[in-house]
């Protein structure tokens, strides 16, 4: 199998304006061409996109607008999920000797289909994420006792590291009262503890070892990869872990033949406040009912560890690009290129994407 | 419209079962998920089991098991601290509009009623 590098990407702001799909897909191409040395259309052999929206093609379209023809295009569906997958399917093209060289290209709208999933039919009339939300966070407080001010913490942890994100959707910070205090969304979940679905895009550049160094002088290899899915429906979770983010993630440190203390940088699916708790778990990045003194510690350190572009909350949610811009982070971090959010010394991150109440996780390990 | 969906619209709550397996096929399919032969359909169980549950303004919602196996999310006609995780209910309606609708009683509180 052929080693795969992230060599290259882009990034729009993340807003609440409804714009085009296929212009949003192209915002973010735009800036990889930009950005990225000796890069050329006849270059690039796969062009993947990762989106929820409803329009068709947009892998032809995408290519035809960027003046590329490539071997391979499609798109990738896979709810909150589908940019970490799309990203597998073009490390899995290079990998496997199919192409050398794809776009990954996510993009969705504010309003986009991808947050109720009709097909699952036991949530009955509460289909909206809010309410399986709601039932993990008042798990979570009846198992390990688990305060509104720890839940708080991690809210306002990302959305004071949004403050240094351009692209971040987010910019204003918020104390742990005024989270604790915000709007009731349920009994369980104040407003400030949920990412928005909103608009963005966020590209990446994929590329085999031989072809990595015509791009960058700094390639960002792709050294684990796992996927787990469940199930569809929400019903069958456990309701405190995420069964399918623990796989996924021991997966993706066998393959990349490290532990979880190796890790020094991570992107975590923060949809709700109560989801960052259970992934530092889950992935191992801290014990069993620890969770939440490890984000107290984060937070009161100013420690970034753990989602410095702002997560999904601070950053907000366009669920196509979501896994993609976690990627692009990552590979910045790696790269010593983050700037205000920039963590010392990093060598290896992680990203971790869920879909549909984490009935399915990706876990993608990089390293410099 | 598949089985589920028709005998819901009709306030039935019908899951599919193998008998060949022996066993639920939940979430509801025409098929068995282990061995693919058709399924037969028949009523579930009044009587579950509250698994979690909140509140959003006046409505009370929860996860509710029947059969050990077969999980619903719906509306519990009850105050949200009468109620807890492992309490019985009765599934007290359900229905298919646009959306389908689960509402649940508890079962205890009937009991000291009809008492």
């Amino acid at each position: 199998m052929k080693k795969v590098a992230v060599v290259g990407y882009g990034n729009t702001k993340f807003t609440k304006d409804e714009l085009p799909i296929e212009s949003l897909l192209l915002e973010s191409t735009k800036q990889v061409f930009d950005t990225t040395k000796n890069l050329s259309q006849d270059l690039i052999d796969g062009v993947i996109v990762s989106t929820n929206d409803n329009s068709k093609y947009l892998g032809a379209i995408l290519s035809e607008l960027s003046g590329i023809k490539p071997k391979i295009s499609h798109t990738v569906e896979h709810l909150c999920s589908s940019g970490a997958n799309a990203a597998i399917s073009g490390f899995s093209y290079i990998a496997s000797g199919l192409v050398d060289t794809v776009l990954v290209t996510g993009a969705d709208k504010i309003g986009n289909p991808g947050q109720i999933l009709e097909w699952d039919k036991s949530r009955g009339e509460f289909d909206h994420p809010i309410y399986w939300a709601s039932m993990f966070t008042k798990a979570h407080k009846r198992q390990f006792s688990t305060t509104e001010e720890e839940l708080a913490i991690v809210s306002a942890k990302n959305h004071k590291q949004a403050m240094d994100n351009p692209n971040a959707y987010s910019h204003k910070p918020y104390t742990i009262s005024e989270i604790m205090n915000s709007k009731n969304v349920t009994d369980d979940l104040r407003i400030l503890d949920c990412s928005y679905s909103c608009s963005g895009s966020s590209s990446i550049l994929l590329t085999s070892e031989e072809t990595a160094k015509k791009f960058t002088d700094e390639p960002i290899w792709i050294s684990g990869i796992g996927q787990k899915t469940n199930s569809a429906s929400f019903m069958k979770n456990e309701l405190t872990t995420s069964s399918s983010s623990v796989i996924s993630a021991n997966d993706a440190y066998k393959m990349a033949k490290i532990t979880s203390q190796k890790i020094d940088i991570a992107e975590i699916h923060d949809a709700f406040s109560v989801c960052e708790l259970m992934a530092v778990e889950d992935l191992s990045l801290t014990e069993k009912n620890t969770s939440a003194s490890y984000v107290r510690n984060l937070f009161n350190t100013e420690d970034r560890k753990i989602n410095p572009r702002g997560g999904l909350i601070g950053a907000g949610h366009p669920l196509g690009a979501t896994g993609i811009s976690q990627i692009v982070e990552i590979t910045q971090q790696l790269q010593n290129k983050a700037k205000k959010r920039q963590i010392s010394n990093a060598k290896k991150g992680l990203v971790h994407n869920m879909s549909a109440a984490a009935t399915s996780s990706t876990v993608l390990i990089l390293e410099s | 419209m598949n089985k589920f969906e028709t005998e819901l619209k009709i306030g039935n709550f019908v899951t599919s079962e193998c008998s060949h397996c022996n066993r639920i096929v939940w979430p509801p399919s025409d098929y068995c998920d282990n061995c693919f032969k058709a399924v037969n359909w028949r009523k579930v169980s009044q009587i579950g089991t509250i698994i979690e549950l909140s509140k959003k303004e006046n409505d009370v919602f929860c996860i509710t098991e029947f059969e050990d196996k077969i999980r619903v999310m719906g509306k519990l006609d009850a105050e949200i601290h009468m109620a807890k995780p492992g309490q019985t209910v009765r599934l007290s309606k359900c229905l298919l509009n646009n959306k389908n609708s689960f509402f649940f009683s508890l079962e205890e509180i009937k009991e000291i009623l009809e008492k």
